[in-house]
C-alpha cells in the first residue's frame, strides 16, 4: 500500500507542467470556439484590472485578447495578423497586440487556436491607456458594450498606498461603486441575479491559486532553479490568468507546486549546469522567447525570476492580494485598488522591487527587454538599469525587440549582445556572490 | 617563438592582427569585404602572416571576432567585438575607461575596468543611424572617397543640420541640400555632427569616464575625432591601430589561452545559422 507521501510523489511525477498547461489552454480555446453556439455570455477582459471574479460569478466565458495576440506570436502566425491591420491602415508604431487583434477581426475571428467568440461585454481599465482605445475598436466595429473601470493610480513619487490606510479605503470605495455598476450591467446582459456566495467561491479558488503561485515563485530561489521563469514561467502565468478562480486553475497550481518541490528535492535544475542566475525585467518577446531563452541557456544562464510574473499574474504583489471571502465585494474592491496602485506606480518603485528580487533569487545579472511597439512599458528602464548596475554593481543587459512582431527580432544583433554580456560575467568570475546562500537554502 | 592571432570580420572590412609572446603587434592586414566572409577571413589572416613574415604553423591560436566571427572557420574561439574592443583599447591606452567604437554598421560605447573587463555597454539598435554607414551614404551622394570626407568637412563654416535619423533617407537629404547650392563641406559637417550627436548620446547612457578611446574604422576620420572631442569636452585617445582594435583584442584573448592558461569564455556559444 502506498503512503500519502509516495502517492503525492507519483502524482507529481505524472504531471507535466508544459503538456498539462498546453492541454488546459487547448481546452479553453475549445470552449471559446463553441461559446456563441451555446449562447454563453462572453466577456473580453485584459490581464490587469479586469474584475474577472465578478464575471465568473455570472458564468461569463472569458476572452483575453492580449493572450490571443501573444498566442499568434507563440504559434508563429503573428506577422500575418499584424500585416492585415497595417494593410488596413494601422501604423507600425501601434501596439502589436492591438494590431494582431485587429487582424483577427479582419479574419472574421479565425485564430490559429480556434474561433474567438463575439463578446457580449468588454471590461477595460486605465491600467494601460491602450486598453481603452482597444475597447473602442470593438465598440465601433463589433458593437461590443464596454465597461471601463477607472482605477486610482499613483499620486506622487516616493509614496505609495498601503493596505488599510485612508487613501486605500477611499480608493476601494470608489472601485466598489464601479463594481456595483458592473454587476448591474452583467445582470442585464445575462438575465441573472448576482450571487454573492458564488463570488466568494471564486475568490476562495483565487486565494488557493495565489497561495500555490507564491510557493512556486519561491521555489526558484534555490540553486539550481527548477524552472526557467521566462519559458516555463510563461506557461504558468497563462494558466494563472485564463483559469483564475476556476477549479482547473487551482488543481494545476497545486500539482505544479508538488511537481517543482519534487524537482527541488532531487536537486534537478532547468539546465544541466546552472552557471548564471538571471532576472528578466520587462515584457516577453513571445514570438522569439524560445530562441531568446536558448541564447541564455547555451551559456548556462537561467532566468530564475522575472518581474513580468508579478505584474501580469492578475495583480502586482500577489503575496498581499488575497481575498477576505466573508465580505467578497468589499475585499475584491480593496485588492483591485491595491493591485492597480502597484501596477500604475511600478515605475516609481521598480528599483526597490528589483533590488529585493536580485537578493531573493541570488541573481548574477538583470536583463531588460524593451518593447518596440510599446514605449510606455519600456520607459523608466534606463533609470532602473543605471541604478542596478551602478549602485548595486549587478551587471545588466538591455535588449530590444517586440511582444509579437517578428520584424523587430534581429537574431545576430541580439546574440551579439547576449554573448558579450556573458563574456563580461565570465570575466567577473562567474557565479553569484551569494550562490552559497542559494545552495544552502535548498 | 609562438604567435597568436585575432581576425575581426566586420560588416565592411576584415582586419587581422598577429602578436608575439610579448603581446607586440608583428603583423596586420585589412581587407574590404569583396568576397565571402570565410574567404576574406582566410585572406586577411594570410596577409597578416605575410606582413609578419611568419608561417601559419607558427601561430598557436586564432580567435575570431566581429559579426562574422563564426566565419573564421580556422579560429579556435569566438569572442564578441564588444569584449575585444574593450581589451584592445585598454592595451593600447591603459588609462581607458570608456571606449567609443564606430564601425561600418555598429556604434558602441563600452565602459571598462582597468583590466579591460567590460562593465557596461550599449549599441545602436536595429538602425545604422550614427554609424559609418551614414558616412558611406554621404560618400556615395558626393561621389567622394571616404578618406576625403573628414578633411573636407573641417573646411566648413556654415554646417547644415541633417535632421533625418534614417541612413537611407540621409542620402536624399544630402542630395537635396547640394541641389540647393549648399557647399559640400557644409553638408558634410552636418553629417559628421549628426553622427557625433548620436554617438555621444549612446556613450552617455553607459556613463562617460576619462580616458575615452576611439576605435573602429571611423576613428581614422579627422573630423569625427575633432567633433567627438568638442562634444565630450576632453581629449580622446586614437591609436594608429584603432581600426585594428577588435582584432587586437581577439589576438590578446588568444594569447591568454596559450600563455595565460585561461578557460575560453565563449566555449558554450554556438553559431547563428
Amino acid at each position: 500500500m502506498n503512503t500519502p507521501v509516495a502517492d503525492a510523489a507519483v502524482a507529481a511525477a505524472e504531471f507535466d507542467p508544459r503538456l498539462d498547461g498546453q492541454r488546459l489552454m487547448k481546452d479553453w480555446y475549445a470552449q471559446l470556439d463553441t461559446a456563441n453556439e451555446r449562447n454563453a455570455p462572453v466577456a473580453n477582459v485584459f490581464v490587469m484590472g479586469n474584475a474577472i471574479e465578478i464575471l465568473r460569478a455570472f458564468d461569463f466565458e472569458l476572452v483575453f485578447p492580449e493572450i490571443n495576440s501573444l498566442q499568434t506570436g507563440v504559434r508563429k502566425a503573428s506577422e500575418e495578423y499584424i500585416q492585415l491591420s497595417e494593410d488596413y491602415g494601422m501604423s507600425p508604431d501601434v501596439c502589436s497586440y492591438v494590431k494582431a487583434d485587429v487582424g483577427l477581426i479582419l479574419k472574421e475571428n479565425r485564430h490559429p487556436a480556434g474561433r474567438i467568440p463575439k463578446a457580449s461585454l468588454a471590461v477595460a481599465s486605465n491600467m494601460c491607456g491602450t486598453f481603452i482605445k482597444w475597447a473602442e475598436i470593438w465598440e465601433r466595429w463589433l458593437k461590443t458594450p464596454t465597461f471601463v473601470l477607472d482605477l486610482p493610480g499613483q499620486r506622487c513619487a516616493g509614496w505609495q498606498v498601503r493596505p488599510g490606510d485612508a487613501q486605500h479605503a477611499a480608493d476601494a470605495r470608489w472601485v466598489e461603486a464601479q463594481f456595483q455598476d458592473l454587476i448591474a450591467k452583467c445582470e442585464k446582459i445575462t438575465g441573472r441575479k448576482f450571487d454573492m456566495d458564488k463570488l466568494a467561491e471564486v475568490e476562495e479558488r483565487v486565494n488557493q491559486m495565489v497561495h500555490h503561485w507564491n510557493n512556486v515563485m519561491a521555489l526558484n530561489r534555490v540553486c539550481p532553479a527548477p524552472y526557467n521563469a521566462m519559458l516555463d514561467g510563461l506557461t504558468f502565468i497563462g494558466i494563472m490568468n485564463v483559469y483564475r478562480g476556476a477549479p482547473e486553475g487551482v488543481e494545476f497550481m497545486r500539482k505544479l507546486e508538488e511537481h517543482l518541490k519534487a524537482k527541488v528535492a532531487r536537486g534537478e535544475g532547468r539546465v544541466a549546469e546552472e552557471r548564471f542566475r538571471l532576472l528578466f525585467s520587462g515584457t516577453p518577446c513571445y514570438v522569439s522567447m524560445r530562441r531568446l531563452v536558448e541564447l541564455f541557456e547555451t551559456w548556462g544562464g537561467v532566468f530564475a525570476y522575472s518581474d513580468y510574473l508579478t505584474f501580469a499574474a492578475g495583480g502586482m504583489d500577489a503575496a498581499e492580494l488575497t481575498y477576505d471571502t466573508s465580505r467578497p465585494l468589499e475585499s475584491l474592491a480593496e485588492v483591485t485598488a491595491l493591485a492597480a496602485q502597484r501596477g500604475l506606480s511600478n515605475q516609481f518603485f521598480a528599483h526597490e522591487r528589483l533590488a529585493r528580487q536580485i537578493r531573493d533569487y541570488a541573481v548574477d545579472g538583470v536583463v531588460f527587454h524593451g518593447i518596440k511597439s510599446c514605449r510606455f512599458v519600456s520607459s523608466g528602464m534606463a533609470d532602473t538599469r543605471e541604478f542596478i548596475s551602478r549602485r548595486l554593481d549587478v551587471p545588466t543587459l538591455y535588449i530590444e525587440s517586440d511582444l509579437i512582431d517578428p520584424r523587430y527580432w534581429s537574431d545576430a544583433q541580439i546574440k551579439n549582445r547576449v554573448d558579450a554580456f556573458f563574456e563580461a560575467l565570465h570575466q567577473r568570475g562567474g557565479g553569484p556572490v551569494n550562490r552559497k546562500a542559494a545552495e544552502t537554502e535548498r | 617563438m609562438k604567435y597568436t592571432a585575432g581576425v575581426d570580420v566586420g560588416s565592411t572590412q576584415t582586419k587581422a592582427i598577429i602578436i608575439d609572446e610579448e603581446r607586440r603587434i608583428v603583423g596586420r592586414a585589412l581587407l574590404d569585404m569583396e568576397t565571402s566572409m570565410v574567404t576574406v577571413a582566410q585572406d586577411a589572416f594570410r596577409a597578416a602572416l605575410d606582413n609578419a613574415g611568419i608561417h601559419e604553423a607558427d601561430v598557436a591560436y586564432v580567435a575570431g571576432t566581429g559579426y562574422g566571427r563564426y566565419k573564421v572557420t580556422f579560429g579556435r574561439e569566438q569572442v564578441t567585438e564588444i569584449s575585444c574592443h574593450a581589451r584592445g583599447a585598454v592595451t593600447l591606452f591603459p588609462g581607458t575607461r570608456t571606449v567609443i567604437d564606430i564601425g561600418g554598421q555598429d556604434t558602441k560605447a563600452i565602459r571598462v575596468g582597468a583590466d579591460g573587463q567590460v562593465q557596461d555597454f550599449t549599441m545602436n539598435d536595429k538602425c545604422a543611424a550614427g554609424t559609418g554607414r551614414f558616412l558611406g551614404a554621404a560618400s556615395f551622394a558626393l561621389e567622394m572617397p571616404l578618406s576625403e570626407l573628414g578633411p573636407l568637412a573641417l573646411k566648413s563654416r556654415n554646417p547644415v543640420r541633417i535632421t533625418t535619423t534614417c541612413t537611407v533617407f540621409a542620402e536624399s537629404e544630402i542630395i537635396s541640400h547640394l541641389a540647393k547650392g549648399i557647399l559640400p563641406e557644409d553638408v558634410l559637417m552636418g553629417v559628421h555632427q549628426a553622427i557625433t550627436s548620436r554617438c555621444v548620446s549612446l556613450a552617455r547612457r553607459v556613463g562617460i569616464e576619462a580616458e575615452v578611446t576611439f576605435t573602429g574604422g571611423v576613428s581614422r576620420n579627422v573630423a569625427m575625432v575633432k567633433l567627438l572631442e568638442q562634444e565630450l569636452g576632453m581629449r580622446i585617445n586614437v591609436s594608429q591601430d584603432a581600426h585594428f582594435c577588435g582584432a587586437l583584442g581577439a589576438a590578446l584573448f588568444a594569447h591568454d589561452r596559450v600563455f595565460g592558461n585561461q578557460e575560453p569564455a565563449a566555449e558554450a556559444a554556438e553559431e547563428v545559422a
